[in-house]
């Protein structure tokens, strides 16, 4: 008996179309979009009168204060970066493994890097409280002619996020160069110029396609690196100082796995958002949606086996004020974020391990909504907790962060939604030419496979293979 | 001169039968292939087309090292004047971090640069280039002299051409 499966993508499916359903989607998406184009706004306008309140009163609105100095803001800083390797991860890597089901989606994913990178960015200077002097982030000489601590990971973090978002930005870029040649020849009014200029003069010679080709493997291969080397850095913040709980050996690949876990999630959740805003269903498939989930199942098991191996040093490790932090994380006052985050990251993912669940795509959503919050939860988890209980009991506190701090931390969420919105309503979310390929490949092989079935069944009989013969 | 096609099949064996000198006074050299997606194939009859682009990379990425190390020695440098608690003044674990940032944003600069230089972009299109192959059409391009303008016109409707365009250069 033979199995058949499903394909990823018709491959009977015309180029014209290809087209036209994309250009459309930029044209005529489902009256859901603008709804949650307006939650977003709405959101980012709860954020700015949260930030007005915290900068017209002070830090001390966002309870910012001995021992809880970062908290919240660092958390989402964390957790925006995390989700940024969504982009590196289905982009990069899975372009240099050559798995070309990533065609149709990771052009969105790869916006996600951009705007994840866009929103991180922020917290730093709202963390800063006076705003204006959001440039002492970056390194610079002083008027002293004194330069900033290189020793510093702070000071890492902020060459890693620059040359991390200019390099996933070209890399977005880059890759919708031919796409936006398309969009310049369908398209009048403002699109055309717009699309005109950004084309930069594509015409799809086979020079040009020669020169894309090395330049987007070159590109992949450098980014792969830099995304492991950014979010290692960040776990270098907590990591290199002295503090329990954070001065941990395996931080760097826990945030690595932590963040792709995080990134592969909220592919998750936006594949079925816009799958329904621009009726997609011929190019954001069942068939990818699985291998999608897949991978974050894989994923979520590397992120829970990090987990223990934290644990297991730690309690092993017998530090006194280590151990002390991990029983208090489990049954302390944060003890609910610690399970909930248990919960969602390590025993939901195994719903993505059913193929009916998988292919339904409301409970998909659902679920990658839940990995998500367990993944902030995570990075919580990792801040505060520490700062709670740090070496000096006379400074223990619990915080759960004041309303203007959630306000702004909710209002990224915003910020982050409008952004990718507003960039797929105006850039092509799937990559038309990519899709091309991928049918006119599949379609080749396919044909190849049929001639050679054809051929072996032309053959006369006269010799038999394989062993099994009576 | 440029044929549109139908398909990629069809302008393959066209600049196949160029290859194979079946217009005399045409080669290869004067042939650009346009197409909707990135055929690599056509290089078997177009014959190997060097591309430059990872030396400029190189050259980015060792920049990145050597300008990286030096910015910050330097910057370092003017610690000389602090007390350093016997620490080093240029501090090379913490460096090393830096300079493979800065190795990978000049190499991804420098990659993208050369692209657009030597790709041919951001030059004005001819009015030879057509819409449909942003669609799904592939169309040759070919320099040539007048003379055998119908003997290449002869080869592309071998080649089931679908429309021929021509511009006169001076």
């Amino acid at each position: 008996m033979t199995m058949v499966t499903e394909k990823d993508i018709n491959e009977q499916i015309a180029w014209a179309k290809i087209n036209t359903d994309v250009l459309k989607s930029m044209e005529n998406p489902r009256p859901a979009y603008w709804v949650t184009l307006a939650v977003c706004i709405a959101m980012v306008a709860c954020a700015v009168l949260a930030e007005y309140i915290q900068y017209t009163v002070g830090m001390g609105t966002a309870d910012l204060n001995n021992p809880h100095m970062w908290d919240m803001y660092i958390a989402a800083f964390v957790f925006w970066i995390g989700m940024s390797h969504s982009g590196t991860l289905l982009s990069a890597i899975l372009h240099l493994i050559h798995a070309d089901w990533r065609k149709p989606i990771y052009r969105f994913a790869e916006a996600m890097t951009t705007f994840s990178l866009l929103t991180a960015g922020i917290f730093p200077m709202i963390h800063l409280g006076r705003v204006w002097n959001l440039y002492w982030v970056l390194p610079y000489v002083s008027d002293r002619g004194i330069w900033p601590n290189f020793r510093s990971p702070l000071v890492w973090d902020a060459f890693a996020i620059t040359t991390y978002l200019t390099a996933s930005m070209l890399f977005l870029f880059v890759g919708m160069i031919p796409d936006l040649a398309i969009c310049r020849d369908n398209t009048t009014g403002w699109r055309k110029k717009l699309y005109g200029i950004l084309a930069l003069g594509w015409i799809g010679s086979d020079r040009q396609w020669r020169h894309f080709r090395k330049i987007y493997l070159l590109m992949a291969c450098f980014l792969i690196p830099l995304a492991v080397s950014v979010h290692s850095i960040v776990s270098a913040d907590f990591a290199m100082s002295i503090m329990p709980g954070w001065h941990i050996t395996s931080f760097p690949p826990y945030f690595v796995a932590g963040a792709l876990y995080s990134g592969c999630a909220a592919i998750i959740t936006l594949f079925v958002l816009l799958r329904y805003f621009f009726r997609f269903e011929d190019y954001m498939t069942l068939p990818i949606m699985e291998k999608t989930a897949k991978l974050t199942f894989a994923i979520a098991m590397v992120w829970t086996y990090l987990n223990l191996i934290e644990f297991a040093s730690v309690w092993y490790g017998h530090d006194v004020y280590n151990k002390e932090l991990l029983i208090a994380k489990a049954t302390g006052a944060y003890a609910w974020i610690f399970w909930t985050m248990l919960f969602c990251g390590s025993v939901l993912p195994f719903a993505l391990a059913f193929r009916k669940l998988r292919r339904h795509m409301p409970t998909m959503f659902v679920v990658s909504l839940f990995l998500n919050l367990g993944m902030f939860f995570e990075r919580w988890m990792i801040v505060a907790p520490t700062l709670s209980m740090s070496h000096e009991p006379h400074q223990w506190d619990i915080m759960y962060g004041s309303i203007v701090e959630w306000a702004i931390v909710f209002g990224s969420f915003g910020w982050f939604g409008m952004l990718f919105l507003v960039f797929v309503k105006v850039f092509p979310s799937v990559s038309m030419y990519e899709v091309k390929e991928m049918v006119f490949h599949r379609k080749r092989s396919a044909g190849e496979e049929d001639l050679a079935r054809m051929t072996d069944h032309a053959k006369p009989v006269t010799q038999t293979t394989g062993g099994g013969g009576a | 001169m440029m044929g549109l096609f139908g398909d990629f099949e069809e302008a393959h064996d066209a600049i196949a039968d160029i290859r194979r000198n079946e217009v005399p006074g045409l080669t290869v050299d004067d042939v650009t292939m346009t197409s909707p997606i990135e055929h690599p194939e056509v290089e078997e009859v177009l014959g190997d087309r060097p591309v430059h682009i990872q030396k400029f990379t190189l050259f980015g990425a060792i920049f990145g090292v050597v300008f990286g190390f030096i910015f910050l020695a330097a910057a370092q440098a003017s610690f000389l004047v602090q007390p350093q608690g016997g620490k080093p003044v240029i501090a090379l674990p913490s460096n090393i971090v830096l300079v493979y940032e800065m190795l990978i944003f000049f190499a991804v600069w420098l990659t993208f640069f050369s692209f657009i230089f030597l790709s041919g972009l951001l030059k004005k299109r001819s009015s030879l280039y057509s819409e449909k192959v942003s669609l799904d059409q592939v169309a040759i391009i070919v320099e040539i002299d007048e003379s055998i303008g119908e003997s290449v016109k002869g080869l592309f409707e071998k080649h089931k051409v679908l429309e021929i365009r021509e511009e006169a250069i001076r």
